[in-house]
């Protein structure tokens, strides 16, 4: 018998659900009679916490929180309709805004997706490119996540470096596709130019660099005993929760799942020619969600070495139509985002642009654990569950 | 001091003139120089140049961010107490003000030589936290009231060991009067030498970390920066302030982090002094008539020291958590001050 339809008392026996409604009660008596009023508690749409115009509503009672509840759509630009008047190439330009800071890793799936419908397959120069591409946006985001963790739990020096060291890798990208941000890089068929000369010795050094920059925010971080009291037990996600809501990526991995799309799944990309490993962590609390995420910066740093050392030659781009045209059909295609699982759902009627266009983007899974996470916590862990969660606004809102 | 100038100056015209020579004299400079070193010194740690275009090497900065801050609007939220919105900053303010005047700088140069000058700093050091508790009340806005409830429950409970650990310092000295610390510590000995006098931070070791701290917690500098946690209560009790009332604030806090380090270098340090035997005094009547300018030059090096170090840990930690704070104070600080004080009260009686 189920009396309270929640997941933490599910579990619990009928017993231990009745005498967890008494002292519920007993809790609502005693401020009957003390009269304490809780606090509604808006933390956004504009809060330094939520980088974008996400909105925590919390319930509190003093500085702990009886409920919280994320509430989006304050940024929902409507890429999923407006993908229906675009033609396949221009759809690029759009979903590039989705996860900003990792724009390249947001293409290839939507990429794939047209290129799986019309039966192409990119040049193998073109997918080891792609990969390398799709790392080094992987190194982008995860490197400020670690600069920008400091700040939300008030260490101010880490996200400086993380700003100086990103700028190596957004530089990178930005002399091999034109665009630091928004690369637009990706074709049905292949990419649209080769690496420039020199691109792949400097890329060395520069993983050289993150690889050091991912030794100073350890040390400047993960050993510190004010961070790991602050993360460490600091909204723990068991095993199956963390599968019941549909996380994915690194907040997946760090509840000790281990699932990962690059390793798991056979898409024409490089990633099976390489070894890497897939961290977990059994912990499945903050502690273990941003350690998990420093790890994955480190062996994607890796995995662009690897990738480097082994590229082939040849063309980057695949024979396909000038005016291209989608037969019909439907396709799902995910890949192993920077932020999780992002994947396109493309519907095409034969058209040059597509019908329908389902984005499951990874930040929106991710958030809507949080009303079952923030339950009983105290107003600073909001932050670190948060921070550690690791959303994108333009992931959630799309 | 003010019989130097051999005129009778009746007793609330003196109290006034150090009122006006404790802000121009101490508290300005104190606040100037701690900004702009802070500045400059954040910005080398974090890797970038910080301030550059105000003067020379960004040296004019604070006058620039004065400057630009009074021509803010003075904001004052709807809701807000009006009377008590404007009152908290010049209350923060004060409880500064109240800190400069028993910090002696020289043999003769102090505002006012208190008996139990130890004492008075400790008491209106925590006038502070009535304008904090003012300014998070008044304010209408439940960040401020979050921020201003946090701050209240901190520097109580850090006041607390910071009383505790300068007890030590009093033990060893016989005496609350500040001036007679410094003599204390410059004309002292340790274990018969008397090269270095005896600086309260080597007997005192423990004393000095909790007091420091206890400091830390006391300016609401990270880690103990939960009542502003610009992550989480946006900027905490001075969420609602603008303009020149933020200023104060703002300017507030760098001069306070300077007044608290001059006692701090007072209690421990050795305040304005050199150790007496190296120019062979050996009391307070004996020492040369230079030390009124050398000393508060040697109180303001001192002082960079100690706020160095509290600015470098402010801009390497992440901050405690409200619950972990408190336990800190009640379950680590006060133990290990009481201990202190008993070691100390042992030793002075058998030495």
């Amino acid at each position: 018998m189920t009396i309270l339809n929640d997941p933490v008392s599910a579990k619990l026996g009928d017993r231990a659900q009745l005498s967890y409604i008494a002292s519920q009660a007993a809790d609502a008596r005693l401020n009957v009679e003390l009269e304490t009023e809780g606090m509604t508690l808006n933390i956004g749409p504009q809060h330094p916490a939520t980088h974008g115009t996400l909105r925590i509503i919390a319930r509190l009672d003093g500085e702990q929180v009886l409920w919280a509840e994320p509430s989006c759509g304050y940024m929902h630009r409507g890429y999923e309709k407006l993908t229906e008047v675009r033609s396949f190439p221009q759809v690029t330009s759009l979903i590039n805004r989705i996860d900003w800071l990792g724009s390249f890793a947001n293409e290839v799936p939507f990429i794939l997706a047209a290129e799986k419908l019309m039966g192409v397959e990119a040049p193998p120069r073109a997918q080891w490119i792609r990969t390398i591409l799709f790392e080094l946006s992987r190194i982008a985001n995860v490197s400020l996540f670690l600069g920008d963790l400091g700040v939300q739990l008030g260490a101010i020096t880490p996200v400086f470096m993380a700003f100086r060291d990103r700028e190596y890798v957004l530089n990178l990208i930005e002399s091999a596709t034109g665009g630091r941000f928004h690369p637009n890089f990706d074709r049905i068929g292949g990419l649209k130019d080769d690496l420039p000369a020199g691109w792949i010795d400097e890329t060395k050094v520069v993983m050289k660099k993150l690889r050091n920059f991912c030794d100073e925010i350890e040390s400047l971080l993960f050993g510190n005993e004010i961070f790991q009291s602050r993360t460490r037990g600091i909204g723990v996600i068991p095993r199956d929760i963390a599968m019941q809501y549909g996380l994915s990526g690194a907040n997946l991995r760090a509840s000790g799942v281990d699932w990962d799309l690059r390793r798991d799944q056979d898409s024409p990309m490089a990633w099976n020619k390489v070894d890497f490993k897939v961290w977990t962590h059994p912990d499945g609390d903050s502690f273990a969600r941003c350690w998990v995420r420093l790890q994955e910066t480190r062996e994607a740093t890796k995995i662009v070495d690897q990738l480097l050392d082994g590229i082939p030659a040849g063309p980057v781009m695949a024979k396909v139509p000038k005016i291209i045209k989608v037969p019909e059909g439907e396709a799902w295609v995910s890949t192993e985002n920077p932020l999780g699982e992002m994947g396109y759902y493309v519907v095409s009627r034969g058209d040059s642009g597509p019908f329908r266009v389902k984005i499951r983007s990874a930040s929106f899974n991710n958030i809507s654990i949080t009303p079952w996470l923030l339950r009983g916590v105290y107003v600073p862990d909001i932050i670190t569950i948060l921070a550690s969660l690791y959303f994108i606004l333009g992931d959630i809102d799309r | 001091m003010l019989s130097l100038f051999a005129v009778e100056i009746p007793y609330w015209g003196q109290s006034l003139l150090r009122v006006l020579g404790g802000l121009v004299a101490v508290l300005l400079p104190a606040g100037t120089i701690v900004y702009v070193f802070l500045f400059k010194m954040m910005s080398f740690m974090q890797s970038r140049l910080g301030p550059m275009e105000a003067g020379p090497y960004g040296s004019m900065q604070l006058f620039a961010e004065v400057g630009k801050w009074l021509q803010k609007e003075d904001i004052q939220p709807d809701n807000a107490d009006k009377r008590i919105f404007r009152m908290a900053p010049v209350v923060v303010l004060m409880s500064t003000f109240l800190l400069v005047a028993v910090v002696p700088f020289g043999p003769d140069a102090w505002f006012t030589d208190f008996e139990t000058g130890v004492f008075y700093a400790l008491a209106v050091s925590s006038i502070s936290v009535l304008g904090i508790l003012m300014a998070g009340w008044s304010s209408a806005n439940k960040y401020s009231l979050l921020g201003g409830l946090r701050a209240a429950g901190q520097l109580i409970a850090y006041e607390l060991p910071m009383v505790l650990a300068v007890i030590g310092v009093v033990i060893q000295a016989e005496t609350m009067n500040l001036q007679q610390i410094v003599v204390a510590q410059n004309a002292g000995s340790i274990f018969g030498s008397d090269i270095v006098g005896n600086p309260y931070v080597l007997t005192q070791f423990v004393g000095f970390v909790v007091f420091m701290i206890a400091v830390q917690a006391e300016l609401t500098q990270a880690p103990f920066d939960m009542p502003i946690a610009e992550s989480e209560l946006v900027s905490g009790y001075m969420t609602e302030y603008s303009g020149f009332r933020f200023l104060i604030f703002f300017i507030g806090e760098f001069a306070t982090a300077g007044v608290f380090a001059m006692i701090a270098s007072t209690l421990f340090l050795g305040g304005w002094g050199v150790p007496f035997s190296w120019f062979g005094w050996t009391t307070m009547d004996s020492v040369d008539n230079w030390m009124n300018v050398a000393g508060p030059l040697i109180v303001f090096t001192k002082m960079m020291v100690l706020v160095f170090l509290i600015m470098w840990i402010r801009f390497s930690y992440p901050r405690f958590r409200e619950d972990q704070l408190q336990r800190f104070a009640w379950k680590v600080l006060i133990p290990i001050s009481l201990a202190n004080i008993m070691a100390t009260a042992v030793l002075k009686v058998a030495f």
